[in-house]
């Protein structure tokens, strides 16, 4: 059984249907791509599967869980995490306190602890630095912890967003476009990173990207979406050179 | 880090008992007029009211203008208490004090739950609705002496006992500060610079938006309880809008999310009316100037072309750590 | 009979207040479609308004359209000032900013209002000398008739000119979207100074009408009013036009109603219980319509 399932996924906002008739099937430890032209539904696709919106239609089961009528905070603890489009960093806030964030539901102690520095406090506070800590080791990131995440550059806050997502201890890290805006030895070094992190916290990875070198380069399967229907799916070197996959991105 | 702690830690415990002895000097010591020494619960009690507010409007991030009301449920709440209670002084205000903070905390609840999904402009206007229907409740009801006020209540808490009161403006600063520093805190400050972030990590924003008002209106109902043994009686009056504004302009001048800050504005902004007392109509005014001035400020280009060249250069040093 | 005759009495009551709610909201609904930002400071120039008028007509003995002219032109002025020098800077500052700096504005009008007039209530004959009249046992009062009337020219004044003009029709470009209505050469800083003006000149009218009224000024008679026609704003949906006209008098019979039929204590706190009530069950108001975020 895959990891996640999902059939006859749609949604219609107002008149216009966003997203219509998905069905997408996605092997636990694989990297796949959702890709498609600007506007084909791809983040409200990531929206529905993360519960930001409710489908009109469709499934969406994730290791045997149904997810669709879940709100976002049981769907993270369900075990889908994700990044946005538009960077959503917690602006005010460290690099390591936005990756503690993220270990909130991990690493617990109560409130009557908070309010006094008592009994748990130090030792679960301890652990959530050791444990974000490693996380930011894997992005390079733990030399900036004490930075505000607002003062990063914008490569590395990108980065800082996957690590507060892999933070959350998903099955399954959706990535919207996770390489928008780098050069390309930094989108290398992305997709270096993208594989190493697949393979050492062993998850699911779902990306949407325009960047072509990336999704040929490290994605294994490929769904393809265009005005929010399921246009073509299949290996990268079958979907790319598909004349209608080609009509999609390039006009007639 | 942990020695960055301990630091922190033994300064604060430091000046917490300078600020304690130079007070009680000040008392005992007879260098205080009688009009000086009246203002030094009131301090305490606008500390109480600021550090509480604080933690609405800097970490949480909302603006909420009906902090008076949860003060005023609570003065009410612990004055009728104690007015109903024949035990020793301390005793009876510790009551009141508790039932002040709890009823106080269980209207935050009950107000906060249906109020907690709006944003922005909209929370700050029900909070300043909710804020004028307790107002309106209070004058109604027949208990609460309606709008003749509540009197016949106990001086526990003028400036002979200092003390007392100033263990409690401790707790509060304690706690709060404590909590922003904690996983809960954090979590409440999430909710503040990206809610939508904040649910896809597992932060629920109703939660921690109904516990940051909680703790907030519970210290804010023992300020009150404070407040009405300080002046003896309560009129619904006291508790209205100018007042939610007066402790706002406390918490924005001590800069958002700045709890020292916040302490240093409420004391200041609480014994400057007494030295300008003849200058109360300009006092409003000039708190006027200074919420738009500060506001404008914040947000000025002028700011913005500082902040800017800080982060390029904190950027750059980033940039040459990595190569 | 009579008991009729009363409801009927209290309901012409609503209809007065709530015309002058609505007059108030527009200027509310018109700020914050356009400006995108809730105006705290609306209701004081209300209180401007009236004081205006007092200086005009009785401390310089101006005939009465004279004084209402300068009074329209006093509050439309402020509302631009207001706008150019504390809002306008703030355009692309966190909301918290903007909201903050308006309540500050609103404090000071109070303030100064307060230094050069003093508390004590200042009582002002009405210069709007328009007799009753009395239909079957209901008396209504010179100054509801007027009221009602000019309020009813003013939202049929403002729905024409929205639609029907060019600068209206750029107002409503703003308000969709002031990137683009820039892009379309469209100057949005004329446009919201423009918007400004109309609502403070609404304002004015509600404040003349509300001092005719109630005969009395003080600082603050301004504060009261405008939020319980920020209220009817949102309860008519804010943004909307005709959603403010049809808020406020919705507000105005409901406070009415129950100040005479239930108690006039509570009558404020059931007025702020509709605010709540329609922001939980629908924020978008009777007539308005919720614009979702992008995630």
């Amino acid at each position: 059984m895959a990891l996640l399932e999902v059939k006859h996924l749609g949604i219609s906002f107002g008149g216009l249907r966003a997203v219509d008739d998905l069905n997408m099937s996605i092997e636990q430890g694989s990297l796949v791509g959702l890709i498609g032209p600007n506007g084909a539904g791809k983040t409200t696709a990531f929206n529905l599967l993360t519960g930001v919106y409710a489908p009109s239609e469709g499934t969406i089961v994730l290791d045997g869980e149904n997810l669709v009528g879940k709100a976002p905070t049981e769907i993270c603890k369900s075990g889908i995490a994700r990044t946005f489009q538009n960077i959503r960093l917690f602006s005010q806030m460290t690099v390591l306190d936005n990756v503690k964030v993220a270990l909130h539901n991990h690493v617990e102690y109560s409130l009557a602890e908070s309010f006094f520095h008592l009994g748990k406090y130090s030792k679960k506070e301890k652990e959530m630095d050791e444990r974000a800590i490693e996380i930011l080791k894997v992005f390079d990131l733990d030399g900036q912890a004490d930075v505000l995440a607002s003062n990063l550059p914008y490569g590395k806050q990108r980065k800082l967003e996957i690590a507060r997502a892999l933070a959350t201890e998903p099955k399954l890290l959706l990535l919207d476009e996770p390489a928008a805006g780098m050069n390309p030895n930094e989108t290398q070094e992305l997709m270096d990173t993208i594989q190493l992190i697949r393979d050492k916290f062993h998850i699911t990875i779902l990306l949407i990207e325009h960047d072509m070198k990336l999704v040929s380069g490290i994605c294994e399967y490929l769904y393809v979406l265009n005005f929010g229907m399921e246009l073509a799916h299949g290996e990268p070197t079958d979907v790319l050179n598909d004349p209608k996959v080609i009509t999609a991105y390039l006009g007639e | 880090m942990n020695k960055k702690i301990n630091k922190s830690v033994i300064i604060n415990v430091i000046l917490a008992l300078v600020a304690y002895g130079v007070v009680m000097a000040l008392i005992y010591g007879g260098l205080l007029g009688r009009q000086a020494m009246s203002i030094i619960i009131p301090c305490c009690i606008n500390v109480m009211l600021a550090v509480s507010l604080c933690l609405l409007v800097g970490f949480l991030g909302e603006l909420t203008l009906g902090h008076a009301g949860f003060m005023s449920i609570g003065a009410y709440a612990g004055a009728l208490t104690t007015n109903a209670l024949d035990l020793p002084p301390q005793i009876e205000l510790l009551i009141g004090l508790l039932v002040g903070g709890i009823v106080a905390a269980v209207f935050s609840l009950i107000i906060g739950l249906p109020v907690l999904r709006l944003k922005g402009d909209y929370l700050a206007i029900v909070t300043l609705g909710f804020g004028e229907i307790i107002k309106s409740v209070i004058n109604f009801l027949g208990f609460t002496g309606g709008a003749k006020g509540l009197s016949g209540i106990g001086a526990y808490s003028n400036y002979k006992n200092f003390t007392f009161v100033y263990i409690f403006v401790l707790l509060t600063i304690l706690v709060i500060s404590n909590l922003v520093k904690s996983r809960h805190g954090r979590a409440i400050c999430a909710v503040r610079d990206n809610y939508i972030a904040a649910e896809a990590v597992g932060i629920k924003v109703s939660k921690f938006k109904t516990m940051a008002f909680v703790i907030s209106g519970f210290f804010a109902g023992m300020a009150g309880v404070f407040y009405a043994h300080n002046v003896g009686i309560l009129k619904p009056g006291n508790f209205d809008y100018n007042k939610s504004i007066e402790i706002l302009v406390m918490v924005v001048l001590g800069g958002m999310g700045n709890i020292k800050g916040a302490i240093i504005a409420a004391v200041i902004l609480t014994a400057l009316p007494e030295v300008l007392r003849s200058a109360a109509d300009f006092r409003m005014l000039l708190y006027a100037i200074v919420l738009i001035a500060m506001m404008l400020f914040n947000n000025s280009k002028f700011r913005m072309a500082m902040i800017e060249k800080r982060n390029l250069k904190k950027a750059m040093s980033i940039q040459k750590e990595g190569e | 009979m009579s008991l009729i005759n009363n409801l009927v009495e209290q309901l012409i009551n609503g209809l007065r207040t709530g015309s002058i709610y609505a007059l108030i909201a527009l200027g509310y609904t018109m700020v914050y479609g356009i400006a995108k930002m809730i105006n705290f400071a609306h209701g004081d120039i209300i209180m401007v308004g009236a004081y205006a008028l007092y200086v005009f007509a009785a401390l310089l003995g101006l005939p009465a359209p004279v004084c209402i002219l300068l009074t329209i032109i006093v509050c439309a002025v402020l509302g631009i000032l207001v706008e150019r020098i504390a809002y306008k800077p703030l355009r692309n500052a966190p909301s918290l900013a903007v909201l903050i700096t308006a309540i500050g504005v609103s404090y000071f009008l109070q303030n100064v209002a307060l230094i050069i007039f003093k508390a004590t209530p200042i009582p002002f004959g009405s210069i709007i000398k328009v007799p009753s009249i009395k239909i079957g046992g209901i008396h209504i009062s010179g100054i509801t008739i007027v009221t009602l009337i000019v309020t009813v020219i003013a939202m049929a004044v403002l729905t024409w000119f929205i639609n029907k003009t060019k600068a209206g029709s750029a107002m409503r470009a703003v308000s969709e979207d002031k990137g683009a209505a820039a892009l379309m050469g469209i100057n949005v800083n004329k446009t919201i100074s423009m918007t400004f003006a109309i609502g403070s000149a609404l304002a004015a009218v509600a404040g003349i009408l509300f001092i005719c009224q109630y005969e009395s000024l003080s600082p603050t008679l301004g504060a009261l009013p405008g939020i319980k026609a920020f209220v009817a704003a949102v309860l008519g949906g804010i943004g909307s036009i005709p959603g403010a006209m049809l808020g406020g008098i919705v507000l105005g019979i409901i406070e009415s109603l129950s100040k005479a039929y239930i108690s006039t204590q509570l009558a404020d706190a059931i007025v702020f219980g509709v605010l709540v009530i329609v922001l939980l069950v629908k924020p978008s108001g009777l007539l308005g319509k919720m614009k979702a975020e992008k995630v």
